[in-house]
């Protein structure tokens, strides 16, 4: 770890810098990247959507998308992260000088993301402590809205103190662990976090198969509508899914395995963490939709009566609801809430590690130093934006636009350059195949260079004409071009201008490991 | 719940469930290659340039 780190002194330019940070091993790394991984898409997005579209049908193009899409970037992102040892600016910077913007692009969506995700971890919290007494009551979806106090798309700073309170109390807890570096503080919180998830989802998955009406539940999830298949949509549901639940392309997983040995086992603890992710995704659905069938049966309806089965409603307007109906339902709310926030705050630190790891490469900050400024800018943001009045809308715009513009932006850029533009992925797909018990060949090549740009331009290219033709939510035009566009818009410059920036540590003293001889054809 | 509906569910937590074992199963009995390619990286600085 750097000396830098208690001073906070930049070292001075072209100085190799301390001996990277590393997970304390394989297990280490593999359940950090889980935590990273299972966040609050997999608890709240996944069941409704698989629900939409085709029920279990939809399990086809889903496992298709984990094959051909999902495992192939992530095992991408690794060998970037792996092979020149940095955050995304660094590494791509050492894979070719021009393309560390593509970096700090990605350091950008990790900001946007972490603002508005904390928020939600701090309605979580409360909602954890007001699972004892109910507080909810019998309108949980009016108590929501008076929680936030939502109001019309705009920005206010009318500071809500219920969600500020949280906040701040979430963005301490995550400097603190940031501050702690990978292995004592990373590593350490996702190994308390994540066994202790499991528990306690896999308790409440199990006392909602016990429900009356679970069955019903169940069936309407798994029910396969076959006809679904024929529809594009439903396809791009899936790739959608399966993209935005890893974790990939946004700099997470090249961050996170930018901190792993040199002698280490890149494709095989791959697999690992993506079957983890959509294993914990089955769990989710089973765990939901048994609650949904027990709220059915309740109201003496059907699940397709219900409304909000996913996202922000799901959570904290339909579950209230059924927690309320249920006996115990203090110890149930408790139990969906803390997994939330369990889930949710293991992506959380992942996310802002990519930002501070970014800076410590570039402008040699040690960590404490990282966690503290840049994590601070982070909560200070978080907290004008997400803890007023008009958080709700704010985070629903950005949300959608920085992870269906940016994100899918991002990984379409990374897979084309570096397989079309700068042809290396033969380069990587040595360092996997000769660092790996589970060897890729060309087939990987093909996966990363043809069918994952294919699927993600045409989820680009029709999500840009549904903004543009039918806009986001029933929200002004105008709010879209400042929440939507204008965070995308800003992650650009941003990457521009923290590119333009002068290194202080030097970038280019590296080799890369192991040594790669391209072939005639490449070198050209 | 229908029969459709149960083999769905089913083959779904094989396949899935299935797969998360049998990867963990693969790294467990091989968690690195045999032999790292020549020269590697001195194990004691771990090559320690960044």
């Amino acid at each position: 770890m750097s000396t830098s780190a208690s001073t906070g002194a930049a070292a001075p330019a072209s100085t190799s810098a301390a001996p990277r940070q590393e997970w304390s091993g394989q297990l280490g790394f593999i359940i950090s990247a889980i935590g990273s991984a299972v966040g609050l898409g997999n608890i709240w997005r996944f069941p409704g959507v698989a629900y939409e579209n085709g029920g279990g049908a939809f399990l086809i193009p889903y496992l298709i998308a984990l094959l051909t899409a999902g495992l192939p970037i992530l095992f991408l992102d690794y060998a970037i992260g792996h092979r020149f040892r940095g955050s995304a600016p660094l590494a791509f910077r050492r894979m070719k000088r021009w393309l560390e913007s593509l970096g700090w692009f990605q350091v950008m969506i990790c900001f946007f993301i972490a603002i508005y995700y904390a928020a939600i971890l701090a309605w979580a919290a409360s909602y954890f402590v007001y699972s004892f007494g109910l507080k909810w009551g019998d309108d949980p979806t009016s108590f929501f809205l008076d929680y936030v106090q939502a109001a019309d798309p705009g920005f206010s700073l009318a500071i809500v103190p219920g969600v500020l309170i949280p906040l701040v109390i979430i963005w301490i807890a995550a400097i603190g662990v940031l501050a702690l570096g990978v292995a004592k503080g990373l590593e350490k919180a996702n190994l308390v976090f994540i066994p202790l998830l499991v528990v306690a989802f896999l308790t409440l998955v199990i006392r909602a198969l016990f429900l009356p009406g679970a069955a019903d539940g169940l069936n309407a999830l798994f029910t396969p509508d076959f006809s679904a298949l024929t529809n594009p949509a439903v396809w791009i549901a899936a790739y959608s899914q399966i993209f935005f639940s890893l974790s990939i392309a946004f700099g997470i997983m090249i961050t996170y395995s930018s901190y792993r040995r040199r002698k280490s086992n890149q494709t095989t603890p791959g697999l690992v963490v993506g079957f983890a992710n959509s294993s914990f995704e089955i769990l989710a659905g089973i765990g939901v939709f048994a609650i949904l069938g027990f709220m059915a049966h309740e109201q003496g309806t059907t699940i397709s009566e219900l409304g909000g089965l996913k996202g922000v409603s799901l959570a904290f307007m339909t579950f209230p609801k059924v927690i309320s109906e249920m006996p115990q339902g203090w110890f149930f709310g408790a139990l969906f809430f803390a997994s939330l926030l369990m889930a949710g705050f293991t992506s959380l630190i992942s996310i802002v590690q990519v930002i501070c790891g970014s800076f410590q490469d570039k402008f040699g900050w040690g960590v404490r130093k990282a966690a503290i400024v840049l994590g601070g800018i982070c909560a200070v943001v978080s907290l004008l934006l997400f803890s007023t009045t008009t958080a709700l809308n704010v985070l629903d715009v950005v949300d959608a636009f920085i992870n269906n513009i940016g994100v899918v932006a991002s990984a379409i850029v990374t897979c084309v350059i570096v397989v079309w533009v700068l042809r290396r992925g033969r380069e990587l797909m040595y360092h996997l195949t000769s660092l790996s018990t589970f060897p890729v060949g060309t087939w990987w090549l093909a996966l990363i260079g043809v069918v994952a740009p294919i699927m993600l331009v045409y989820m680009f290219v029709s999500q840009v004409i549904t903004f543009f033709v039918d806009g986001y939510g029933g929200m002004p035009g105008w709010f879209l071009g400042v929440a939507g566009w204008g965070s995308v818009v800003l992650s650009v410059i941003g990457a521009f201008i923290l590119t333009a920036q002068r290194w202080r540590v030097d970038p280019d003293d590296f080799t890369a490991w192991p040594a790669y001889t391209p072939t005639k054809k490449e070198a050209k | 719940m229908s029969a459709s509906a149960l083999v769905v569910m089913i083959v779904a937590m094989i396949i899935v469930w299935g797969g998360l074992v049998a990867s963990a199963v693969l790294l467990a009995r091989r968690p690195e290659v045999s032999a790292w390619p020549t020269p590697g990286p001195d194990d004691e600085e771990d090559m320690s340039f960044n």
